[in-house]
């Protein structure tokens, strides 16, 4: 088939099942959008700012488990775009991202719009690609799918010339992949797995460290089995929550910096980490040399260059999450699940000594209780997207969360915005569910002109404002390290939420008390189109308990107990 | 700190546009030293030999090796033990200086006269890189106007 590069590009994403594509035009891409008009085998989804449309194929893709695409032009779109694939990248999500660029002939003479795409891409994306001739075109695009999609998966961008578009070639799909250079390992090596159980076998303490590999790999459910068949108590990192049930027995709660005080006693006093597609980043560990000290280290995860980078481990195990903990089931006969009563005791004690909780003890709404209030009534039925802030870790401490990609949000690189376009993915992804993006009130200013985008593509998102009039979480530092100074933080000065909302369209509330917040929420899910509903709490509120930043797990400044008012 | 050693790491690489630079930013992003490049196509392959010397603990030479790994071109990384290692250096000197002299101590390193002109005399030598380094501290007293090493080349023994 002779077609132009332009064609290729959309019949390469038909070839790969691509149902949904977020993007903005310009310029170098106008070949590829005029063959989108004419075609209707995918929905193009316009949203408002091209890192919305990265963060939104994030969304997509997270709770879909599918490659997310997101298109754009050359110059100011690709920089803006760029924010979308470092995130892509820290997380690990599959992403295929298309810029168009100013034509071969112009490369290199500061040509209007140009800008060296796959230079800035080159060290937040896993690969990336210039395409130079139409030719080469169908392999690329098939390798950026794959690579995209194997391995540890992550966001592969592809830049193409706009002379590249109009050219003529031959396109076939069905070639072989080259690629002799990447072959991802994805079977754990069977004498390395059978030592490790060997060594679970013999723990006294073992204790499961559950990382959002498991959620790429789609193990949540292998990984669930292998808990159960083993009575072997599991932290989870913020990465993986959902991995397991919120109310399974054996679940602790997450660990880290703001994980509970039982899970990150559990990790100082066990005796054997098992850590499944976890990466040992500095948000969990707190101080290295004190993390886990007594601990031996089981690390299976698909990247070798994860496995003691910060934590030496005694039994690395590199391959799939799915696979390897399958092949750990075939063998955890072994252990005796009965023997970790007194261990699970100790941990009950931690957990009863210092539980995750708050005090209702103001006027004001609790942020915690509006998250609490949610799960309560929405439970499984939605999925959770989150900005970044303290409304982010109060969601990740209290959301009961029941399943496997139902918990997005953006951890390693931790990208104020990301919430809201992400909810629209996930919605356009997972229609079925409601879409709930627990947000801040300067969180939300970074991405709000989406409204537009999630009333015209009729995507009803409904954005939870946790509003404290504060960049809430640097005015906590501030409070606990800088004596208080509330730098640059105060965000008194606020637009209207609720007129915002409606000025595109949408539907606003702004709620203080817990039946308004009920009935908001209520009225939101009956209308059925974005919402905003503003919640008016407690300004000075701290997210507890927290590790502070380099300290060690077991060295947690904890909730104040309540005295008791009369 | 863990100690840092000095290590020779050889990476076989798809000849394309852009790997340099991949296997560049990947040090440059993480911190980690090139002491030397080198690189050069493969005879009758489409693949490139990387010769890089750096230095780190134990820790960071394995990282290094496994972050190029994970490069999508990279074909090979061979972190060399047992390894012959050679280097090449370029000097040129005013040709007022002792030349019988400056041949001689070519010659005890590899090397020889290879351009003589009006004003200049230029020579070469290639061993291994501390004997290189020897032998230009040693030249040093023969006024030498221009140094160009070429950085290390090294086979698995
Ligand atoms: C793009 C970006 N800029 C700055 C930061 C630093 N930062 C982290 S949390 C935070 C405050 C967020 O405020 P808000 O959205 O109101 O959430 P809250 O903490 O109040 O719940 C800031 C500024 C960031 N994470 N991302
Ligand atoms: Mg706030």
């Amino acid at each position: 088939m002779q077609i132009s590069g332009a064609q290729m590009v959309i019949e390469a994403l038909i070839a790969e099942g691509v149902d949904t594509v977020f993007g903005y035009p310009g310029g170098a891409i106008m070949n590829i959008y005029d063959e989108i008009y004419k075609q209707d085998k995918f929905e193009h989804i316009l949203t408002r700012h091209e890192q919305a449309a990265v963060h939104a194929a994030e969304g997509y893709s997270k709770a879909s488990g599918k490659v997310g695409v997101a298109m754009i032009t050359s110059g100011p779109g690709f920089t803006n775009a760029v924010t979308g694939l470092a995130d892509a990248y820290m997380d690990s999500i599959p992403l295929v991202v298309i810029s168009g660029q100013v034509p071969m002939s112009l490369i290199g003479t500061d040509a209007f719009q140009e800008i060296d795409a796959v230079g800035i891409s080159r060290s937040c994306t896993k690969h990336n690609y210039l395409v130079t001739d139409a030719k080469d075109l169908p392999r690329i695009l098939k390798e950026a799918f794959y690579i995209a999609s194997s391995g540890r998966p992550g966001p592969v961008h592809v830049d193409i010339p706009k002379d590249v578009t109009a050219q003529i070639a031959s396109f076939d799909y069905s070639i072989e992949l080259g690629l002799e250079t990447y072959k991802p390992h994805t079977k754990g090596n069977p004498r390395q797995i059978k030592k490790a159980m060997e060594a679970i076998a013999k723990a006294k303490r073992p204790l499961f460290y559950l990382g959002g590999g498991i959620i790429n790999s789609n193990a949540a459910y292998e990984v669930r089995e292998l808990v159960h068949a083993t009575g072997i108590p599991a932290v989870e990192t913020f990465m993986a929550r959902g991995t397991l049930s919120h109310d399974d027995e054996y679940l602790i709660s997450m660990l880290g910096m703001h994980g509970s005080y039982a899970a990150n006693m559990a990790m100082s006093e066990t005796d054997l980490v098992i850590g499944l597609g976890a990466r040992f980043d500095d948000r969990v560990t707190g101080k290295l040399s004190e993390f886990a000290k007594n601990a031996g280290v089981i690390h299976v995860d698909i990247d070798p260059a994860s496995i003691s980078k910060l934590v030496n481990a005694d039994y690395p195990i590199v391959g799939d999450i799915k696979n390897v903990v399958g092949e750990m089931l075939k063998l955890s006969s072994s252990i005796n699940p009965a023997k970790y009563t007194s261990w699970k005791d100790t941990i009950k004690n931690f957990d009863t000594l210092h539980p995750l909780t708050y005090h209702e003890d103001t006027d004001r709404l609790k942020p915690q209780w509006v998250i609490q209030r949610v799960g309560e009534l929405l439970g499984d039925d939605a999925n959770i997207s989150t900005d970044v802030g303290q409304h982010q870790m109060w969601t990740a401490q209290f959301y009961p969360f029941s399943r496997p990609r139902q918990f997005i949000s953006s951890g390693g690189l931790g990208t104020m915005g990301f919430g809201f376009p992400a909810a629209m993915g996930v919605k356009a992804a997972s229609p079925d569910k409601v879409s709930i993006n627990f947000t801040g009130d300067g969180s939300i200013l970074m991405n709000c002109q989406e409204l537009m985008t999630a009333v015209e593509k009729k995507l009803p998102v409904i954005n939870i404002i946790l509003n404290n009039n504060y960049l809430g979480m640097v005015r906590q530092w501030q409070t606990l390290f800088y004596d208080k100074r509330h730098s640059e933080t105060d965000l008194s000065v606020q637009p209207d939420f609720v007129k915002l909302a409606e000025a595109f369209g949408g539907i606003g509330y702004r709620v203080t008390t817990k039946d308004e917040f009920d009935a908001a929420l209520k009225g939101a899910l009956e209308k059925n189109i974005v919402a905003f509903i503003d919640v008016v709490v407690e300004r000075l509120e701290n997210v507890m308990p927290m590790v502070p930043s380099g300290g060690s797990l077991f060295n947690m400044m904890l909730l104040e107990k309540k005295e008791k008012k009369k | 700190m863990e100690a840092s050693e000095r290590r020779v790491i050889s990476v076989i690489v798809v000849n394309e546009a852009s790997v340099l630079s991949r296997i560049t930013d990947l040090f440059s992003g993480r911190g980690y030293n090139i002491t030397s490049l080198t690189v050069a196509p493969i005879p009758d392959s489409k693949y490139s030999r990387l010769t890089i010397v750096t230095s780190g603990s134990v820790r960071v030479i394995e990282q290094i090796t496994k972050q190029l790994h994970k490069l999508i071109p990279v074909l090979k990384v061979y972190e060399h033990a047992d390894l012959v290692e050679k280097e090449m250096a370029l000097v040129k000197f005013p040709a007022s200086e002792n030349i019988t002299d400056i041949a001689t101590l070519c010659a005890a390193y590899n090397g020889k006269i290879v351009n003589v002109a009006e004003n200049i005399i230029i020579v070469m030598v290639a061993d291994e890189p501390k004997r290189v380094d020897n032998f230009l501290k040693i030249i040093n007293k023969y006024n030498p106007k221009e140094i160009v090493r070429s950085g290390a080349v090294a086979l698995e023994r």
